[in-house]
């Protein structure tokens, strides 16, 4: 009877539901109140309540989510990718998710598969991106969030090594003026992260690097969205990696769990491939392993397979 | 609507090519040949001739035209010959690095095209100079102006026709206030006019006039002389009827002391295959006097004969 509490308390810990297991218990308990009963009094998930054992509210809370996380992976990977951003920044914008997935969103996609975001929001949601972020946000990063949703970037090699270099000053300046003027405000910083090229934002912040030793993502670590912006213009694979590696953490919640998903899917068929290589190199592990520990069920399956094992 | 005339059977695009070769032989160029080809096949026809002629002759058509040909009658024909994604990319191109407040090509571009029309310009531009519109747009304007150009060549507007009349109402209310209080580049009157619907636009606008009393460009007259305040109401009457606003800019090419030629070169060879037809209506309405007559009167030789072929007689 022990191996079967373990097993049912293991099938609801971790992200997702360990449905076979579940099923077995469910099979080999049957016709069996007793057990049932049993598993009851010694669960935490059951709390004594006068002459029953009532199921905990948060347990169920967490049984809708943990069993929908399967759900709402096949959903989303059977969406096209330009309705799955569509919504996504739709549910920023109008249920107050972070924001910093917008963020993700513009500066990781091509400027095709942005610009197709931007025809499915049309469709599903009557508005423009840009409009609705414009009216919507009310933080001083509203300006760079417009921007970097309108965003049509050039997606050439071309580089012009001088104006990446003057490029890299003046964003060290902004750094250097922050106690004056939110770096997020500054209208040369926005110019350039919201209208430069991926590749000649690479040369820039290389050129950042060489002229003041530390590296751009460093010195913009503590900024609200810029933070997030130069990470994911600067190495998308190394900003994804972390991303997954938070909803692994104890003190994940809900917006760190739901992103595992998020990126695991929406990066599945782009550079999935890179993430995990970065991913152990940050944090000394396999992804695959850490998926393994850390997810149950259909939903660990569903992980692994986009991952690729 | 197109205010080309064309024959009812097409030559071959070859055959084509062989007659803009015969017109560039020998001492000398039959421009009138060149004429009556190309001011009278449509545009899918005339890329077909580019190909051809290239493939033909080896050459580049518009490399071949930039040798024969000199001054108005040639930049007419470059433009025309090319197709409108890279015409426009190269009209933008050419006003960018030296943009000034009186330059109004970036704002036909943005919002005078549909939005498709607007990223195949952007992709033409990518392609041809390596660098991204907005990008160059953002180098090389700054203050107001950039605050105000890099959303609207950026936007991508919904085109849907439906209008939310409360946000309308209160909208309009916005911009009122504004411009009582001259805080004519403030980020809420540039947010509503680079980011609404064109359809919640003229809802605004219309509702500005029932709440305020005077048109919305009324009050951003009221100082001549600010050069943002133009450039504002160029923006609002564009987005309000982008065939009478192309009107006024021919309009005022042709009464300009010596005409604007750049001006009229662009609105004609840009339009004739799309509206040409209303803004002829509209200028004979506002001038009692023909368009065609105007550029008659107005301007000489092949470039002269070159407009009136893609301008089209009147009835």
């Amino acid at each position: 009877m022990a191996e079967e509490h373990e097993a049912l308390t293991g099938a609801f810990s971790g992200l997702g539901v360990d449905e076979s297991s579940l099923l077995s218990v469910i099979t080999q308990w049957r016709k069996q109140p007793e057990k049932r009963q049993g598993f009851r009094s010694s669960s935490p998930f059951f709390k004594p309540h006068g002459s029953f054992e009532r199921c905990e509210d948060d347990f169920v809370r967490s049984l809708k989510v943990e069993f929908a996380r399967f759900k709402n992976i096949t959903v989303l990977w059977a969406m096209h990718p330009w309705e799955r951003d569509a919504r996504w920044i739709h549910h920023v914008l109008h249920k107050a998710h972070p924001f910093n997935i917008v963020v993700e969103i513009a500066c990781t996609r091509s400027s095709d598969e942005l610009l197709g975001a931007r025809k499915a929001y049309h469709a599903l949601f009557h508005h423009s991106i840009e409009e609705d972020v414009a009216y919507r946000v009310k933080e001083n990063y509203c300006n760079l969030l417009v921007g970097l949703v309108s965003a049509y970037r050039y997606e050439g090699s071309r580089v012009d090594d001088d104006v990446a270099k003057s490029e890299a000053k003046a964003l060290g300046h902004a750094i250097k003026s922050a106690g004056t003027e939110d770096p997020v405000e500054n209208y040369e910083v926005i110019r350039i992260l919201t209208t430069r090229s991926k590749a000649h934002l690479k040369e820039t912040f290389r050129h950042y690097n060489g002229l003041y030793g530390k590296s751009i993502e460093q010195d913009f670590a503590g900024e609200s969205c810029l933070g997030e912006t130069v990470q994911c213009l600067g190495s998308s694979a190394s900003y994804f990696s972390k991303v997954i590696d938070k909803a692994f953490r104890e003190e994940a919640d809900k917006n760190a769990k739901d992103a595992l998903t998020r990126v695991v899917v929406s990066r599945s068929d782009v550079d999935i491939e890179e993430i995990k290589a970065v991913y152990e190199q940050q944090h000394k592990a396999k992804l695959e392993d850490k998926i393994v520990k850390n997810t149950r069920g259909n939903y660990r399956d569903a992980l692994l397979s986009l991952v690729g094992v | 609507m197109s205010t080309l005339t064309i024959p009812g059977s097409l030559p071959s695009p070859a055959d084509d090519c062989e007659q803009l070769h015969k017109a560039f032989q020998g001492w000398g160029t039959n421009e009138g040949l060149i004429i009556s080809v190309l001011a009278h096949r449509p545009a899918a026809h005339r890329r077909e001739i580019r190909r051809a002629y290239a493939e033909i002759y080896g050459e580049d058509l518009l490399k071949s035209l930039d040798k024969e040909l000199t001054r108005d009658f040639e930049r007419a024909v470059l433009l025309w010959v090319m197709d409108a994604a890279e015409r426009d990319a190269v009209l933008a191109n050419e006003v960018v690095r030296k943009w000034s407040p009186g330059n109004r090509v970036l704002i036909e571009i943005a919002v005078a095209r549909t939005a498709d029309q607007l990223f195949a310009a952007k992709r033409a531009y990518q392609a041809r100079f390596k660098r991204s519109l907005e990008e160059d747009v953002a180098a090389h304007t700054n203050g107001d102006f950039r605050k105000l150009l890099v959303p609207l060549v950026s936007s991508y507007r919904y085109e849907g026709s439906e209008v939310n009349t409360s946000l309308a109402k209160s909208e309009a209310k916005m911009l009122h206030e504004k411009i009582k209080g001259k805080d004519y580049s403030d980020e809420e009157v540039i947010r509503i006019l680079t980011t609404r619907s064109k359809a919640q636009l003229l809802a605004t606008f219309n509702d500005y006039k029932n709440q305020f009393g005077n048109p919305i460009n009324k009050d951003l007259k009221s100082d001549p002389k600010n050069e943002f305040l133009s450039v504002l109401r160029a923006i609002i009457r564009c987005i309000t009827c982008p065939e009478r606003y192309l009107e006024k800019v021919i309009r005022l090419a042709i009464n300009k002391m010596g005409t604007d030629e750049g001006a009229l070169t662009r609105v004609i060879t840009t339009r004739a295959e799309v509206d040409m037809k209303q803004i002829k209506e509209l200028y004979y309405k506002r001038n009692n006097v023909t368009l065609y007559r105007s550029v008659k009167k107005d301007t000489t030789g092949d470039y002269e004969d070159f407009l009136l072929a893609l301008i089209g007689h009147d009835d």
